[in-house]
């Protein structure tokens, strides 16, 4: 492999990983505040639809952005009411909402576009432009350096660098502000945070929102970013893996970043070589695509370290009286 | 009591005989979806030019999932419609299920295969590898870069059959030409996944390939759209695809799958089963689009050298292997 190969590689990586990134993080914020998400994939699938829908309409990706983070939001509002306020059990509300996200995307899609619950290909304004960081060409010719700069940091759009900028950012916010800490808390012992006079309900309904907004940029950047239009289940279990990625992080923000940059790598390595040649050992495309899964489920196991999920996780908040 | 059961066993008996009185036909779209600007839309399209062109109506439905296929297959039928047509080779297995159960429906499956065929049932195949080997011609003689590339959906025999027509094609214009082929998954998921579509025609890009040919469904809307985006030529498959570029889209492999239903429905009761059709470049089963989106993009020249192949194959001067022959190919490795 040469480096310009390898170059390619990790850029797609990087592309890859950027939507399990945002994804990951959203489940990160619900799941420290002890609400479990499995309707990621959902949330994903349905701001890609709204953004992609709504930048078509409008020529404007920005618009089409944060029609793709209210559509996210109000599904993250249905779980938040289904697990939160009525108690209902989370992973079945989470289920429903990727069967709602993935019904009602087709459903309105067709209805709106008449193209067989597909949105027409966006041009222009209507999708992100890949942005050449400064300097990029004047650099290039530097030897080694020059071409990471140029084609692996430059050249992404402006959604990539929000979700890189988003790891530590969400470091900050969950282990150096008061918010954080009574997030974790609630997440660990609502009861301890009930008890200090804080809202438990208030701070899991601020989390799911935050994870809203996430999944909401994961899917715009899917369908505006990515591509150039909404395809019908185009999220293709990308929220599923993402949450794999969030428990191989063991619920950490810089590990989450290490995960999915580590299952972006392998979807690009799967990708590039169909079949790899070890010395006379070739290793068939599936075992890369089933990899991230084969990994979560050696964490989970305790083989590798331990992945220990907040204590309150999945439970609903019932006040002692 | 009684005059409710009398009214309830009148209303079933009207149905039952509305039913079997109409005798319309029905069609069933694959798990990639009415419109996917390619297999299942040709299907629609060859229906809807029936309807239009007879005045008939006909029944559709789309499949959400693999364990649909068995229930809409036995309610179209009890439901009195005939024939009941279906798109895609993951019918035909249910097909052999039901058929025995329902004498008197005709089924018509396009692409499946089955050892023994019942008697009311009519397989239509398509010879993918005679019009693939014609693209793959082209996709060769506008190759700068000596390097064509094939992104195929779901790993399945049908698609490696689609792969290696076209690597045949390229390597009859220049045998040192380099074929790269990638699959985009193993499961239905890959026939919906342009994320991977884009970033497999990167990789292509990357290792120089100029032209791509897409057998992917709604996963080759990515393929096709970072074609255009970074400025190389692609391939569409089984609808015309031409429109969805124009100037990047180098022409489509036409797979007349609209003919085939418009035939099947047009036969109606008459229908002939118990038998596969196959329908090849004799047939105009199979081919390639040229219109007014890619007329500048294909010269005179290329034109009567595809031709030329085309006159070979109907009159068997050329034969194009067949990956079904025995699933290898000669002039691809998968």
């Amino acid at each position: 492999m040469d480096f310009l190969t390898l170059l390619q590689v990790l850029d797609s990586t990087v592309r890859l990983a950027t939507p399990l990134l945002l994804a990951c993080l959203a489940g990160l914020y619900s799941e420290r505040a002890g609400v479990f998400d499995i309707g990621l994939e959902g949330k994903m699938l349905a701001a890609a639809f709204l953004s992609a829908g709504v930048a078509y309409v409008t020529g404007s990706v920005w618009l089409g952005l944060f029609a793709g983070i209210a559509a996210s939001v109000a599904l993250s509002a249905i779980h938040g009411l289904a697990s939160i306020t009525f108690r209902g059990n989370q992973l079945i509300s989470g289920v429903a909402i990727n069967f709602l996200a993935a019904g009602l995307t087709v459903l309105i899609a067709q209805n709106w576009f008449k193209q067989g619950g597909r949105t027409p290909s966006l041009i222009g304004g209507g999708r992100w432009e890949n942005i050449t960081l400064p300097f990029a060409e004047t650099l290039s010719g530097v030897p080694v350096l020059g071409p990471i700069y140029a084609e692996l940091i430059s050249g992404h759009s402006l959604l990539v660098y929000v979700a890189f900028a988003m790891v530590p950012l969400t470091w900050w916010i969950l282990f150096r502000t008061r918010f954080g800490l009574r997030l974790r808390a609630v997440g660990e012992a609502p009861e301890a945070v009930d008890t200090a006079g804080v809202s438990v309900v208030g701070l899991r309904f601020a989390a799911v929102g935050i994870c809203g907004i996430l999944c909401g940029i994961a899917g715009s950047y899917l369908a505006t970013g990515l591509q150039a239009g909404f395809v019908k289940d185009m999220t293709a279990g990308r929220g599923f893996i993402a949450l794999a990625a969030l428990i191989f992080a063991k619920w950490r923000p810089w590990y989450a970043l290490g995960a999915c940059l580590l299952f972006g790598l392998l979807q690009a390595v799967a990708l590039r070589y169909q079949n790899i040649d070890l010395g006379g050992v070739v290793i068939p495309v599936q075992v890369m695509d089933a990899l991230p899964y084969i990994l979560t489920v050696v964490i989970l196991a305790g083989f590798v370290g331990k992945a220990i999920p907040p204590r309150a996780g999945g439970e609903p908040y019932v006040k002692e009286r | 009591m009684t005059i409710m059961t009398k009214f309830l066993g009148a209303t079933a008996a009207l149905a039952l005989s509305a039913g079997a009185a109409l005798a319309d036909p029905a069609l069933i779209y694959d798990l990639g979806g009415k419109f996917d600007k390619s297999f299942n839309e040709a299907a629609y399209n060859g229906a809807q030019r029936w309807a239009e062109e007879t005045g008939g109506t006909y029944k559709d439905i789309e499949m959400q999932s693999e364990a649909q296929r068995e229930q809409a297959l036995r309610r179209f039928a009890e439901a009195g419609f005939s024939p009941v047509i279906t798109a895609g080779f993951a019918f035909a297995d249910p097909i052999n299920n039901v058929a025995a159960d329902y004498p008197d429906t005709k089924f018509v499956n396009i692409d499946g295969w089955l050892p023994e065929v019942p008697e009311n049932v009519l397989l239509i195949n398509f010879q993918e590898h005679q019009g693939s080997y014609l693209v793959g011609m082209l996709a060769a003689m506008e190759s700068k870069s000596n390097t064509v590339g094939f992104i195929g959906g779901m790993d399945i025999p049908l698609i490696r059959h689609f792969a290696c027509g076209y690597a045949q094609g390229a390597k009859a214009v220049n045998p040192d030409i380099t074929v790269i082929s990638n699959m985009t998954g193993t499961t239905p998921a890959a026939w919906n996944d342009p994320v991977k579509g884009t970033e497999l025609a990167k990789a292509q890009i990357g290792q120089g390939a100029d032209v791509i040919y897409a057998a992917a469904g709604g996963t080759g809307i990515g393929v096709l759209q970072t074609a255009a985006d970074e400025g190389i030529k692609s391939i569409g498959v089984d609808s015309n695809q031409n429109h969805m570029h124009p100037g990047s889209v180098l022409t489509s492999m036409l797979k007349r799958v609209d003919n085939a239903v418009f035939e099947a429905m047009s036969g109606g009761a008459d229908l002939e089963t118990g038998t596969f059709m196959t329908l090849g470049l004799a047939e105009d089963g199979v081919g390639y689009a040229v219109d007014e989106n890619n007329a500048e993009l294909i010269s005179d020249d290329m034109i009567a050298a595809v031709e030329d192949a085309k006159a070979k194959i109907i009159s068997g001067d050329l034969e194009v292997v067949s990956y079904y022959a025995n699933d290898s190919c000669p002039a691809l490795e998968f």
